[in-house]
């Protein structure tokens, strides 16, 4: 932990998932950008409140997808009609029906791996340690708690404005989080 | 709203007054409190049957096939009949935590945790027979298509190799699923655990979840794409298994109804299976009023929707076998409920077709002794189900100059009952350690989760979220 002038963040609770999603959207309106809010559970209508673009996951399990396809494909071509032709009961070697099922099973493992992986690289998980931690009231976040982070780094950030700015829109509590 | 309008009020899907920090308390103290003795009792038990289940593999694998009761020309018979059997079992926890999902069914979120568990420890319980089956444990990953020294692949066009595609895919899948709805509950554990070594534990399962939005607005669609995928994954498993048998010639296997036959089979056992384990859950660890009543009659509604469609199945291929005009798929069916095995047909029907009727009742579904008592005879009644048609069509087939009967040994009487050990070891250890109900989804369906919720009751005007 460093100087007390250099914090982290500064951290506000709300009452309940309505007051917090008040609070967002007066915290976007503000012009904060590196803020978030914290909850036990995803608030519906979150994401506009503080003004979120659409999650970019969509289209890193379509590219897994694709990739699973043309491997599923790929794999059973080479197969059974390059590495190891074998006559069974007169069927062509590219029997094109019969690699629909392998085919169908690789591009859902494929992309359930883009899903699973994918989130937790754009969430920047996994983690060992969040600076938000240093805080002892954000374990409250996974109970019953609401709340809002504006982190240091935000060009608008100042503690004392930013502090009495979270006051000002509801906040029932505030907190600076050190480095 | 107009006048001459009016909705129904849902129930309320969790009972009690409860708020976000009892709900938080009421589960994540169950793996913190002291455990209780009858979980020592019942995994006594447990591992018992799981060590009686490896003795029996050791068996077989020392000793070879034929301690099983399997004979010329009845090659596939428990073996088989287990393995269809539980990964039937496992649908239920798909269909639950993808489609229901899926469909915005909110009274999903107190079982998925738990049904999505018993559908990984099913599949692996599942996963053991085709293994064991083969008889020379030791060459199974010549099922995969690895390189190997003999320059061999495996065989595309065989519907076995499909089977062991989408059955690894199911249980990865599954877990995956299981996992990413795992983790915001681990991250509960993780603030709510007092030891620093479960806290480390927790805490490190959980990946440094902090619950910010940022990162809910990716896992939510994660979870919604997980579903998307789980949904036809779900439905292509059990085709593909029953593609086992459709896709040979043998008489009674060789038909094209299996594939919606046997998912909604799978999906029949599979619920029955939930409903078992629920009852005595919720009872032990008192989750009334999470796991309630209405809950067990809307799956009770599912048990007699998914029943019926069995018992049309179980119908029409008698139609179709006369109907289609083939004297070998005549006899079949005939045979299969007249002949040597129509005690385990009539079964069958007993325990399929007739028993969910009770379910037409109002007061029967919500009848909570009797839902136990019928969930596990629909499980006895799916076994005999693929009892009957893996046996009865391979003993009696096209020369009666080489039909069989099939009567089981104690091997594979014990590697079957023994296969309730593994799942009852894995499920007891689930339940110890892991909380069995998702706490941020339960949170989630409750009316103070919803910002509209403060807005009317403080009198605010009403903002449209």
């Amino acid at each position: 932990m460093s100087s007390k002038d250099t914090p982290y963040a500064v951290l506000a609770e709300f009452a309940n998932p309505a007051d917090l999603m008040d609070a967002a959207s007066e915290v976007n309106k503000a012009g904060y950008k590196h803020f978030d809010t914290y909850s036990p559970f995803p608030i519906h209508g979150m994401d506009d409140a503080m003004g979120l673009k659409p999650s970019k996951l969509g289209w890193i399990v379509l590219a897994h997808g694709i990739a699973g396809l043309l491997g599923g494909v790929a794999l059973q071509v080479w197969s059974m009609d390059i590495a190891y032709p074998l006559h069974i009961s007169g069927k062509p070697y590219l029997n094109f029906p019969a690699f629909v099922p392998v085919a169908f099973a690789v591009v859902i493992l494929l992309a359930s791996f883009g899903a699973f992986m994918g989130m937790f690289f754009l969430n920047r998980l996994p983690r060992l340690h969040q600076p938000i931690f240093n805080s002892d009231r954000i374990a409250k976040a996974t109970d019953d708690g609401f709340f809002i982070c504006i982190e240091a780094t935000d060009p608008a950030f100042s503690e004392q404005q930013t502090s009495e700015f979270l006051k000002s829109i509801g906040a029932t509590y505030i907190e600076t989080i050190p480095e | 709203m107009s006048q001459n309008t009016a909705t129904v009020p849902d129930e309320r899907l969790v009972k009690g007054n409860h708020d976000f920090a009892s709900i938080t308390k009421l589960i994540s103290d169950i793996p913190q409190e002291k455990t209780p003795l009858w979980w020592y009792i019942a995994f006594g038990i447990s591992n018992i049957l799981l060590a009686v289940m490896l003795a029996m593999v050791v068996w077989l694998v020392w000793e070879g096939i034929g301690v099983w009761g399997l004979n010329q020309p009845v090659g596939w018979a428990w073996d088989i009949t287990n393995f269809v059997w539980w990964v039937g079992i496992g649908h239920a926890g798909t269909l639950i935590s993808a489609i229901l999902f899926l469909f915005r069914q909110g009274w999903r979120t107190a079982i998925n945790r738990f049904a999505e568990a018993m559908t990984i420890f099913a599949v692996m319980c599942a996963g053991l027979f085709p293994a064991i089956h083969v008889g020379r444990l030791w060459t199974i990953y010549w099922i995969f298509p690895l390189p190997n020294s003999m320059q061999l692949w495996p065989n595309f066009n065989s519907p076995l190799l499909w089977d062991v595609f989408a059955v690894f895919t199911y249980l990865i899948v599954s877990t995956l699923f299981w996992y990413v709805g795992l983790v915001p509950d681990l991250a509960t554990m993780r603030d709510k655990v007092k030891g620093k070594i479960s806290k480390m534990v927790y805490g490190l399962f959980a990946l440094g979840w902090t619950g910010g939005n940022r990162q809910w607005q990716n896992y939510e669609k994660a979870y919604m794409i997980l579903a998307g995928l789980a949904t036809p994954l779900v439905l292509s498993v059990h085709t593909i298994v029953s593609f086992d048998f459709a896709v040979s010639i043998i008489p009674g296997w060789h038909t094209t109804i299996f594939p919606p036959y046997f998912v909604a089979g799978a999906v029949f056992s599979g619920f029955a299976m939930v409903l078992s384990l629920m009852i005595i859950t919720r009872k032990l660890y008192k989750l009334e009023d999470i796991m309630t009543v209405d809950h067990i009659e809307k799956m009770n509604i599912i048990i007699l929707v998914t029943g019926t469609m069995v018992g049309f199945a179980y119908a029409m291929e008698f139609f179709i076998a006369w109907y289609g005009g083939v004297e070998y798929e005549k006899f079949a069916f005939i045979n299969r409920a007249f002949g040597p095995y129509a005690w385990a047909y009539w079964i069958m029907i007993t325990c399929n077709v007739v028993a969910p009727q009770f379910f037409w009742v109002k007061k029967f579904r919500r009848n909570i002794v009797l839902t136990f008592i019928l969930s596990i005879v629909i499980n006895i009644g799916m076994w005999f189900e693929r009892f009957v048609i893996v046996v009865t069509s391979l003993a009696q087939d096209f020369l009666p100059s080489s039909w069989g009967y099939f009567s089981p040994t104690y091997v594979d009487v014990l590697t079957y009952v023994g296969t309730f050990g593994l799942f009852f070891t894995l499920f007891l250890l689930f339940m110890r350690f892991l909380p069995m109900i998702s706490i941020a989804e339960i949170k989630g369906v409750m009316p103070q989760a919803n910002p509209a919720y403060y807005r009317t009751q403080n009198g605010h005007s009403k903002k449209t979220d």
